[in-house]
């Protein structure tokens, strides 16, 4: 079993891209898992067809500890698709990060992980803020972490930082960078940008995901682009990009960079203008 | 276990090994405590309920009450603002008090429970009646000790309660006795007050909860205690005493800007010299006279200090607690003719800082620990070594590895009982100590001396 997370700054595309990416996995017949790590729980919305779901936590508050069952927060999405939302507290009161460690432990309670199981995936709401997002990287969770950027300095940066996140429990969690995912958002010279920033962190821009309104057309119709159109470039976009995460052995503790290094190499890029 | 202490001094930032301090919410509930009626809460899991009552009771020997919001994981998750809630009514609806003094602990710190808009919103849906006060404290057990949370609850009532008052009562002061004034000393402090015929209002008053008499009845809440009225009536004195600063200077403060009382701090009371000051600053500030009932007490310790004199001189002794009474102690010790060679408090405070500056400035060669702990203490003493030790029980580890006599003050003592009922402070405490240390001197030096120097008169 892989397990797998992905992370990058908000906003990037992270579930768009988990569900894209996993529901070609499925199409090539592999058994998988997703759990959302964000309290929005809106990661598998396009797996499950839009279907309402019942969160970890909203179980664990109404039910209490005891009263949490495997069947009560997992549900089946296309392709089989084992979907489990984390979710988390309302906006602005506790602590979402104790909602990651607390549902991920129910999970494991529960035997989630003793299935016969190709994959899980953790869709991980922005940056490892704290202890509780660094969760899924954690001892004997994901090894594989995928980050998900675009050529625009803030996405890089939030990128930098998650590896600053993954070298820290790289020796005792076993967790390495796998690649960065490009989610296109059509900046000049983005490819080179992309390709030569993984390469800088030790690591590979595993796929260019051009930029196709399809994606945003399919989402509302909570599809996943496979399943809504499986015929268009973009499916075929998604299953190369599955088909490289399932062929792909590169897993690196990352070389991190300082701000002023990202910068200059912004610059090096022609995207920031020395002042 | 301790003879294993290495005598060799090390400079370690990252760990404390018996630390002399506790938490904040600790001094929280025991300030709550002292007010008439009240409920103190812990906005927290039960175990910090349960820790602090224990500790209290271990040292008092009396029941000490406390409600808790009573966290769980998934609290941890969604906030506590639902507990706190369901609590606030619930206490209201069973236990009935004038008021629930809510302290935070950890986790709903860390999670960022917002308690005060929580306590506002509730009392204008009409959740809380207009008969029932609810007074917050933030008190985190990672921000300072025992002391601060002491002082912030207490700061805490004077934002609540205390109202200005342009009709100033000229005579009348305000007195916030501090985590250290144990039951014993504030019936001395009250003691002196009414000898010199000197209208106050003491807060909060802890000498009733924690020194109460057996009656055969027992009610929910303990007899006595600072009453809200009282407290309102604050903003409307003549001046705030304080008298252990680091536990009281809050308070005063937010007095001193909300109504425009004055804050006198001074020194705790501890031994002659410091409560000559306190004494005559209280007849400077009222104007009244001291009565010749203390000026008799005084000259009875002066003459029992004479007459003892050659069993304290030049003692060498190592002195471990709360700043406010290390600085006192020490004071006391300096008086009696002592030589202070650790002093040590296990919370930092910038007054301990001053005060003993102040105090060793005869003695060049003593050690003051700002924010120190017990290992540190018996390293001290293995290198420079002392004749006598004053500090809580915990200390009785280091007594018996370097064979020490210890006197024990301060908090907690929980091997021995009763030690609260009998004050430290003022003169009348000044010469219970003076008896204490003086015999207990003289014990060790029975118990030490061989047969053909075992003398009948010392």
């Amino acid at each position: 079993m892989r397990q797998v997370a992905i992370y990058g700054k908000g906003g990037i595309g992270k579930s768009t891209t988990t569900q894209n990416l996993t529901s070609a996995l499925g199409e090539m017949g592999k058994k998988i898992m997703v759990v959302g790590c964000d309290p929005k729980a809106d990661s598998t919305r396009m797996l499950l067809g839009g279907l309402a779901q019942q969160t970890v936590l909203d179980t664990l508050r109404e039910e209490g500890a005891d009263g949490v069952e495997l069947d009560d927060v997992m549900k089946s999405g296309v392709h089989q698709i084992s979907c489990v939302e984390s979710g988390g507290p309302e906006p602005g009161v506790g602590c979402a990060g104790r909602g990651i460690i607390t549902s991920i432990g129910i999970l494991e309670n529960l035997g989630a992980y003793e299935r016969d199981l190709d994959y899980v995936f953790y869709d991980v709401l922005g940056d490892v803020v704290c202890g509780g997002f660094a969760m899924p990287i954690r001892e004997g969770k994901a090894q594989e972490i995928y980050i998900v950027a675009s050529g625009e300095l803030m996405a890089m940066y939030a990128a930098n930082n998650i590896c600053k996140g993954i070298k820290k429990y790289a020796d005792t969690g076993g967790a390495r960078l796998a690649g960065i995912i490009c989610n296109s958002r059509k900046v000049d010279g983005e490819l080179e940008l992309l390709t030569a920033f993984a390469e800088r962190l030790g690591s590979q821009l595993i796929h260019f995901v051009p930029r196709d309104n399809i994606v945003q057309r399919a989402e509302i119709n909570k599809k996943t682009v496979i399943e809504y159109e499986p015929e268009c470039a973009q499916a075929d976009e998604y299953r190369q990009l599955a088909s490289k995460i399932d062929g792909n052995d590169m897993f690196v503790v990352p070389n991190t960079m300082t701000p002023d290094e990202l910068e200059a190499m912004m610059m090096e890029f022609g995207i920031l203008e020395a002042a | 276990m301790l003879d294993h202490t290495p005598q060799e001094i090390r400079e370690r930032s990252a760990v404390k090994i018996n630390p002399v301090n506790i938490c904040q919410p600790i001094g929280a509930a025991f300030a709550a405590a002292g007010l008439r009626n009240c409920m103190p809460h812990s906005h927290g899991s039960q175990g910090c309920s349960s820790y602090l009552r224990t500790q209290l009771t271990r040292h008092y020997r009396e029941p000490v009450m406390g409600t808790s919001s009573s966290f769980s994981e998934d609290t941890a998750v969604f906030g506590g603002g639902g507990n706190l809630k369901q609590a606030i009514r619930n206490i209201i609806a069973i236990y009935k008090p004038e008021v629930i003094a809510v302290h935070t602990t950890c986790v709903a710190e860390t999670i960022g429970d917002d308690v005060r808009s929580i306590i506002d919103a509730m009392e204008k849906s009409g959740d809380i009646p207009e008969e029932v006060a609810v007074i917050a404290a933030s008190t985190p057990s990672y921000v300072g000790t025992h002391i601060l949370g002491y002082a912030r609850m207490v700061e805490s009532m004077v934002n609540a309660f205390a109202t200005a008052d342009e009709d100033t009562k000229k005579q009348r002061i305000n007195v916030i006795p501090g985590f250290n004034a144990e039951p014993g000393d504030i019936r001395e402090i009250k003691r002196i007050l009414a000898l010199m015929q000197i209208d106050f209002i003491l807060f909060p008053d802890t000498s009733d909860a924690f020194g109460a008499p057996l009656t055969g009845t027992a009610g929910l809440y303990p007899e006595g205690g600072t009453t809200i009225d009282e407290l309102r009536q604050t903003g409307g004195s003549r001046a705030t005493f304080v008298i252990c600063r680091d536990s009281g200077e809050l308070a005063a403060a937010a007095l001193e800007r909300k109504c425009g009382v004055p804050a006198v701090l001074l020194p705790t009371p501890v031994g002659i010299a410091d409560t000559d000051t306190f004494i005559m600053k209280l007849a400077e500030i009222t104007g009244s006279t001291v009565p010749v009932e203390l000026e008799t007490e005084r000259g009875r310790l002066v003459d029992m200090m004479h007459d003892a004199h050659p069993h304290f001189h030049g003692k060498r002794v190592a002195i471990a607690g709360d700043p406010d009474i290390v600085s006192g102690m020490t004071s006391l010790a300096v008086g009696l003719g002592m030589e202070p060679v650790h002093i040590l408090s296990g919370t930092r405070s910038a007054a301990f800082e001053r005060e003993s500056a102040r105090l060793l400035q005869d003695f060049p060669r003593a050690n003051a620990v700002n924010g120190g702990d017990l290992f540190t203490l018996h390293q001290l003493i293995k290198n420079e070594p002392v004749d006598l030790l004053l500090g809580n029980s915990h200390c009785k580890y280091i007594a018996r590895a370097e064979d020490l006599p210890l006197i024990r003050i301060g908090f907690p003592i929980s091997d021995r009982a009763n030690l609260h009922q009998f004050p430290v402070m003022g003169y009348a405490g000044a010469a219970r100590m003076v008896e204490r240390i003086g015999n207990t001197l003289l014990d060790r030096l029975d118990r030490d001396a061989p047969e053909e120097r075992y003398e009948l008169l010392l």
